[in-house]
């Protein structure tokens, strides 16, 4: 499960304004609506459904990464976007730290494999350091684009 | 020396695999252990009191992984993550 395959493009944020966690959240599921990976009509019921999940269990892991996510009936195949914050976000994250690094993916209910592997691939990138630290200095959407196809291609050793 | 080393095989029962909410239950049990507690899965090996880490495993439904653990309370941290691993996680959702 590559980058490729579930970041959509059109959506990646290099420089996410809100600074609360659902100002987030909201600022990235509106990015998955303007590049038509999510339907207008279910904009509020996902972002319902991602902060309700937060609720179960913060998905800060640590590192200054969070990885915001939910199952929703409308989406036929994994999609996902990744926003950079340079100021941080307060996550109620595991180690106490501000995220600077978000990942949001919204999944089928019925795909939870899928689900799994993007949650592999991400985690396994992310203990690189100089991915996320070339992620944390990204400026521009195309920045981040590259270092996904980058790490794809296993630039970013293993 | 008694208690200073554990090993466990187990093979994960939930549906949906060790995704972020059973990870960090694991993590966050595995913390309240004073041993140093690792998986491993097919030779690749993390640490089990970071969550993060924990994804890396990419562990599905029928993945069998290793608890081992090293430290005073070894035995009690692979008993407790055991449990969990082959738990459905129901208790938790």
């Amino acid at each position: 499960m590559k980058f490729s395959d579930f970041i959509v493009k059109d959506s990646i944020r290099a420089q996410i304004e809100s600074t609360d966690k659902e100002g987030v959240i909201r600022e990235m599921t509106a990015a998955l609506k303007e590049a038509d990976a999510v339907a207008e009509n279910q904009f509020d019921s996902i972002v319902e459904a991602v902060l309700k999940r937060e609720e179960l269990g913060s998905t800060g892991i640590g590192r200054g990464v969070a990885v915001p996510h939910t199952k929703h009936p409308t989406v036929e195949q994994l999609c996902g976007t990744v926003a950079v914050s340079q100021s941080g976000v307060e996550f109620d994250s595991l180690d106490g730290e501000k995220v600077n690094l978000l990942f949001l993916l919204v999944s089928p209910p019925d795909r939870p494999g899928d689900h799994l592997r993007a949650l592999e691939n991400i985690s396994r990138q992310l203990r690189d350091d100089s991915f996320c630290n070339f992620l944390k200095q990204s400026k521009t959407p195309e920045d981040i684009w590259q270092l996904l196809v980058e790490a794809d291609n296993n630039q970013f050793g293993s | 020396m008694s208690g200073s080393e554990a090993t466990r095989l187990v093979v994960v029962q939930h549906s949906q695999g060790l995704h972020a909410r059973p990870a960090e239950i694991v993590a966050k049990a595995a913390m309240l252990y004073r041993a140093k507690v690792e998986i491993v899965r097919d030779g690749y090996r993390v640490d089990a009191k970071s969550i993060l880490n924990l994804l890396t495993l990419g562990a599905t439904q029928g993945a069998e992984l290793r608890i081992e653990a090293h430290g005073d309370d070894a035995s009690d941290a692979v008993q407790a993550l055991a449990d969990l691993i082959e738990s459905d996680f129901s208790d938790f959702d």
